[in-house]
């Protein structure tokens, strides 16, 4: 898709299946915004543009909005919500608190549960049970931080929504790979109808990593973590 | 000091040498905002900190009108927000600014203060990677310092005026200078990092810091007895 016109140029370097990514493309969606995706190798060739934009981290994604780089998945998703303001709809509340309560719960995800969500991907025998009680007791918080509404954002996705449904498809995908059992319906209805509704939901749908896809790759990924090659 | 204002009932828990909530009261101090602020002793912790805080149950909390805020930069943000009509305005209006202040504050949290963490606690060759590791970090920012069109040639992160990312970073001055002292090390270099040493000597000298950031002297003193208790820590079976 062609990154110009009203919106300015836009411009998105990602590879597909990054929750991270996933998170910016839910944004840039919801925005209905037009943008360029750069697929970028992430492991070993970083490209030029990758190096230049983001020097300090070297990571994705990152948001190229009239040549002025932006890094990091919720600072961009904040930027995105400030710079087209004026587009609906919005992820961010406009109350003060709410907003505070919004960015308290979007960094959990970042600094709480998506590390314990890696442990269990990388862990093994004792390590890996720990990282599934460490994830589950942080899920259970967000089961009740959703307490009655459709989605953390109320009636509408909003900001910690975005957080967590980048996650998703990983997290059921990681599931799958290591036969955890992390979002549990019977422990958190909530959080169990609030994923199904979130996959379905129009703007996401589109840009959700293919859940076929990411578990061949985690699997093969899993695979020479658990069972490393045979040699000296 | 009061406790009701135009805006409110303003509480502050926290602990003086905690460099998170001195980057609170520097936010509340700059917007001129009254507070009490209540002492939280940590050990152990208090019914109102567990009560306000249930899923980190640290401080800083700041609690207004009776709600909790919770993690110190998203404070320092709802300070901004909550009295947006209070001069100075600690963000910048523009969206890109904006971002990039979020940007360099979340590598003072994310990058940074790791590596301060590992000075804190360590010893031996593990304290030297730490100072190297926050080194590596300092001169980053000093760079940013340097090129970055946003902080070229201002006196702060934040240009003419304390911002986001001044009390991000300059929250943890008191704290850094502490762990030089108390390790016998070198994290913000003069020659090294001309700007970002020029900067530290400014923001300790500012209205609004100079009130509330900790003395050195004690925060090495805090400093120093933490690290020898970690060494040697109490016998028991």
């Amino acid at each position: 898709m062609e990154g110009c016109g009203e919106d300015g140029q836009v411009k998105l370097l990602g590879v597909i299946h990054s929750p991270f990514v996933v998170r910016v493309r839910i944004a840039l969606a919801l925005k209905g915004i037009h943008y360029e995706f750069i697929e970028e190798e992430v492991l070993n060739n970083k490209s030029e543009l990758l190096l230049q934009s983001n020097p300090v981290h070297k990571k994705i994604p990152v948001l190229i909005h009239n040549g002025k780089p932006v890094c990091e998945s919720m600072i961009i998703v904040q930027y995105i919500e400030e710079a087209w303001g004026n587009k609906a709809f919005n992820f961010m509340p406009k109350d003060p608190y709410d907003r505070a309560i919004a960015r308290f719960w979007a960094a959990f995800i970042d600094d709480k549960l998506t590390p314990s969500i890696w442990g269990v991907f990388n862990g093994v025998g004792e390590e890996q049970q720990k990282a599934v009680e460490e994830s589950v007791a942080n899920l259970l918080l967000l089961e009740e931080a959703l307490s009655g509404k459709a989605y953390f954002g109320g009636d509408e996705i909003g900001l910690v929504d975005i957080a967590l449904g980048g996650l998703l498809v990983g997290v059921q995908t990681i599931e799958r790979v290591t036969g955890s059992v992390l979002i549990d319906t019977l422990k958190m209805p909530l959080l169990s109808t609030w994923a199904h509704k979130f996959c379905k939901a129009e703007e996401v749908k589109e840009v959700l990593t293919d859940p076929a896809k990411l578990f061949e790759l985690l699997s093969e990924i899993r695979a020479n973590l658990t069972s490393p090659p045979a040699g000296n | 000091m009061a406790t009701e204002g135009e805006k409110g009932q303003v509480k502050l828990l926290g602990a003086t040498l905690s460099p998170f909530v001195v980057r609170v009261r520097i936010a509340l101090a700059l917007k001129g905002i009254d507070y009490e602020f209540i002492q939280e002793s940590m050990h152990p912790k208090s019914e109102l900190l567990v009560k306000s805080n249930p899923v980190h149950k640290k401080i800083p909390v700041l609690i207004h009108n009776g709600k909790p805020v919770c993690e110190s930069m998203i404070i320092v943000q709802y300070i901004e927000e909550g009295w947006g009509n209070k001069a100075p305005n600690l963000m910048p209006e523009d969206p890109y600014d904006r971002a990039i202040a979020r940007f360099w504050a979340a590598f003072v949290d994310d990058k940074l203060f790791p590596c301060l963490r590992g000075v804190f606690t360590g010893q031996g060759e593990q304290l030297q990677k730490a100072v190297e590791d926050s080194v590596t970090n300092f001169l980053l920012i000093e760079e940013a310092l340097r090129t970055n069109h946003c902080f070229a040639g201002k006196a702060y992160f934040g240009g003419d005026q304390i911002g986001l990312i001044d009390i991000a970073l300059g929250g943890l001055s008191a704290f850094i200078k502490g762990l030089e002292k108390a390790t016998d090390s070198v994290l913000i270099d003069p020659e090294k990092m001309p700007l970002l040493s020029a900067w530290m000597d400014r923001f300790f000298k500012s209205d609004g810091v100079k009130e509330v950031m900790p003395d050195v002297t004690k925060q090495v003193e805090f400093i120093s007895t933490r690290r020898a208790s970690m060494i040697s820590p109490p016998t028991s079976n």
